[in-house]
């Protein structure tokens, strides 16, 4: 075997100039590969990490119908405390629960006074919220993420917008579930940066001034926002809740729709985890809640774009350069046939000098691609998103999608070589020897 | 005791429905430990016959025993195994393998065919080697080996293996007449000290003159048999 790698590595090094430039060629499409892989990898990952971290959290529990009219911010749909805290004692029992937030949120008229806009607000204790999404304090702008009742923290927008400062007394106003319009007094205590999506006009408010102002007898909860303790472990996290709260079906948008009850589905509800019975709970993963989510399936289609492209080049690349070298050494084949060699240890002879070909531009890609990844590393560039500026783009060397990238080169390098090691191993030896 | 036995050995080339006959009922017997020449001009059927009797080629019909096998009825395998177990080879044009130095292109069909260990095939590489005169050029790449000196290379690679016969189909058209001599003399001397076959092909007169049997052959048919010497 050795002799075999050794007489395959000279007879590249022999085309010196026709194997480095293959191998530069895979090697470009393996650093492309894995430079974008991580570059969007990185981009991902923060772009998801501020949606999770900073606004939605992991997973979040509604009521059931709840997610399909989330847009309307509907109060008839919120759940009432001994619900709540059946899901709460779930949660506190899940070792995979790191943080959880109940959220009562409503849509109201926001006033400075002089000028009135709407607002989405969410009625919150802020130590639960802080936990749950503790990304949410790194984006108050100006004042406290410690909201204390009587206090609220509006978006950016509206600061700007309405001229707003830290201290100023606002109203918001509400109409409660049965219609009847209420207003409270409240000081601004903090502004919220901007963010992209519905969630750039989200203020918040203490959840004693939410349930006061909707004037509940007791706080309702709209949402309840769960951190995990491990973000990779999001959809068998999500399962045990489902299992745990007795939801069934599969979670997603097409899961959310039917789980709200879409037209011609039959109604059902009752008590949670009996057979053939809808649970009137419903559980979504960041996934299915996030416009974000189409962005990062594109990214991942882009991603495998990029790898389909890289094993392209791979295939003709050596496929081409493995034909050359089977027509240039016609006679030499018919040399070491005539010698009695099998036509399996020709195949391999072959086989193993494009698995070498297809390793050396392995190994220059991944050493370049590394190289370039530390660089970006090191200089650190920052970019927009949407309404989210400087954001910096830290890409991960990840060994793992290297080797499997590679992997996949070594593979597709074999594949490219047996067609033109095949041949080489079915040639008649006599008519060999008579070439050239 | 006969090596080689043809009979009535015939073999055709068809090529755009016009056939060829290289071979024409060809009959004829080979002694073992034989030094054997084959002459005649060029389309003659020399080289074909080497090809059958080396199991590169089949015999479109006929009966070829070398070395008690039936070499017409192997199929690609059983061809190639003959090959590596019974018969060496040395080319007009060496046919030595550039990426290999002069040692490893001796060492090759007993590392890769014939799967010999280590110790053994250093004592059987070093000692061809010697014996037709080039241990010094072992280290060397055959581009920095002179004609001769790749054709005594090729004489130890085809009988590294200890085969019964050794192939050559005029071994010595790519060299000088001194460089010619010392091969023939080369093989001859191992044939005597191994009692290998040889049995090679040539146009050569001086190289026919050191052969102990002629066989002439003229448009694919045996036409003479001259034996030299004690083969008389």
């Amino acid at each position: 075997m050795m002799k075999l790698v050794q007489i395959a590595i000279r007879n590249l090094a022999r085309y010196g100039r026709r194997t480095l430039l293959t191998a530069s060629l895979i090697a470009i499409g393996v650093i492309a590969v894995i430079v974008f892989g991580a570059g969007a990898g990185a981009f991902k990952g923060l772009i998801v990490g501020q949606m999770t971290d900073a606004m939605l959290g992991h997973l979040q529990i509604h009521r059931r119908g709840y997610v399909a009219s989330m847009d309307n911010l509907p109060l008839t749909l919120t759940m009432r405390p001994p619900r709540v805290e059946a899901i709460e004692k779930t949660l506190r029992a899940d070792p995979e629960v790191e943080a959880y937030s109940r959220r009562l949120k409503f849509s109201g008229m926001f006033s400075n006074y002089t000028q009135t806009t709407a607002i989405r607000l969410n009625g919150v204790y802020p130590e639960e919220e802080l936990r749950t999404v503790p990304l949410l304090a790194s984006r108050i702008r100006q004042g406290t993420a410690k909201l204390a009742p009587g206090e609220i923290i509006i978006p950016e927008l509206l600061s700007t917008g309405m001229g707003v400062k830290i201290g100023d007394l606002i109203v918001v106003v509400a109409t409660n579930r049965d219609g009847s319009v209420n207003a409270a007094q409240l000081t601004v205590s903090g502004v919220l940066e901007s963010a992209t999506g519905p969630g750039g006009r989200d203020g918040y408010v203490h959840m004693e001034d939410a349930t006061s102002l909707l004037r509940m007898e007791e706080p309702e909860i709209s949402e309840i926002a769960v951190r995990l303790k491990h973000f990779d472990k999001l959809e068998s996290a999500a399962e045990n809740i489902r299992r745990s709260l007795g939801v069934t079906g599969p979670s997603g948008p097409a899961g959310a729709a039917r789980q709200a009850g879409a037209p011609g589905q039959p109604a059902t509800s009752g008590q949670p985890g009996g057979p053939g019975q809808a649970s009137p709970l419903e559980v979504h993963t960041w996934e299915a809640l996030s416009p974000f989510h189409n962005v990062a399936v594109l990214i991942d289609v882009l991603v495998l774009s990029a790898t389909l492209g890289l094993i392209a080049i791979v295939l003709i690349s050596v496929m081409n350069v493995m034909l050359m070298s089977v027509y240039e050494r016609v006679k030499e084949i018919g040399t070491i046939a005539a010698m009695g060699t099998m036509p399996g240890k020709i195949l391999s002879m072959f086989v193993i000098e494009g698995l070498s070909l297809g390793m050396l531009g392995i190994l220059i890609g991944n050493a370049i691609a590394a190289a370039v990844i530390l660089l970006i590393d090191a200089i650190g560039p920052t970019f927009d998103f949407g309404r989210q500026t400087g954001l910096v783009m830290s890409p991960e060397l990840d060994p793992g999608r290297m080797l499997a990238i590679s992997a996949v080169v070594a593979i597709v390098a074999v594949l490219g070589t047996i067609q033109p090691a095949f041949k080489a191993s079915r040639m008649e030896p006599v008519e060999a020897l008579r070439h050239g | 005791m006969n090596l080689i036995v043809a009979e009535n050995l015939t073999k055709t080339y068809t090529a755009d429905s016009v056939s060829v006959e290289a071979i024409k009922s060809l009959s004829l017997r080979i002694d073992r430990a034989s030094f054997v020449s084959f002459v005649g001009p060029s389309g003659s059927g020399k080289t074909t016959l080497l090809n059958l009797i080396g199991a590169l080629d089949r015999p479109t019909s006929g009966r070829l025993t070398v070395a008690d096998t039936d070499v017409g009825m192997l199929d690609r395998r059983g061809a190639a195994a003959f090959r590596g177990r019974t018969v060496g080879f040395v080319f007009q044009e060496f046919n030595l393998l550039p990426v290999l130095t002069a040692y490893e292109n001796v060492e090759y069909p007993l590392l890769l065919v014939q799967h010999v260990a280590a110790a053994e095939r250093r004592r059987r590489v070093l000692s061809l080697l010697e014996a037709v005169g080039v241990a010094d050029q072992r280290d060397k790449y055959p581009a920095k080996l002179s004609g001769g000196q790749k054709q005594r290379i090729a004489v130890a690679r085809a009988l590294v293996t200890e085969p019964q016969l050794v192939l050559a189909d005029e071994p010595t058209a790519n060299l000088d007449h001194a460089n010619a001599s010392l091969v023939i003399s080369t093989m001859r001397r191992l044939r005597d000290t191994l009692g290998t076959t040889f049995v090679f092909s040539t146009h050569d007169a001086r190289v026919m003159a050191e052969a102990e049997i002629v066989f002439r052959l003229e448009d694919g048919q045996l036409v003479e048999r001259q034996a030299h010497g004690a083969a008389a």
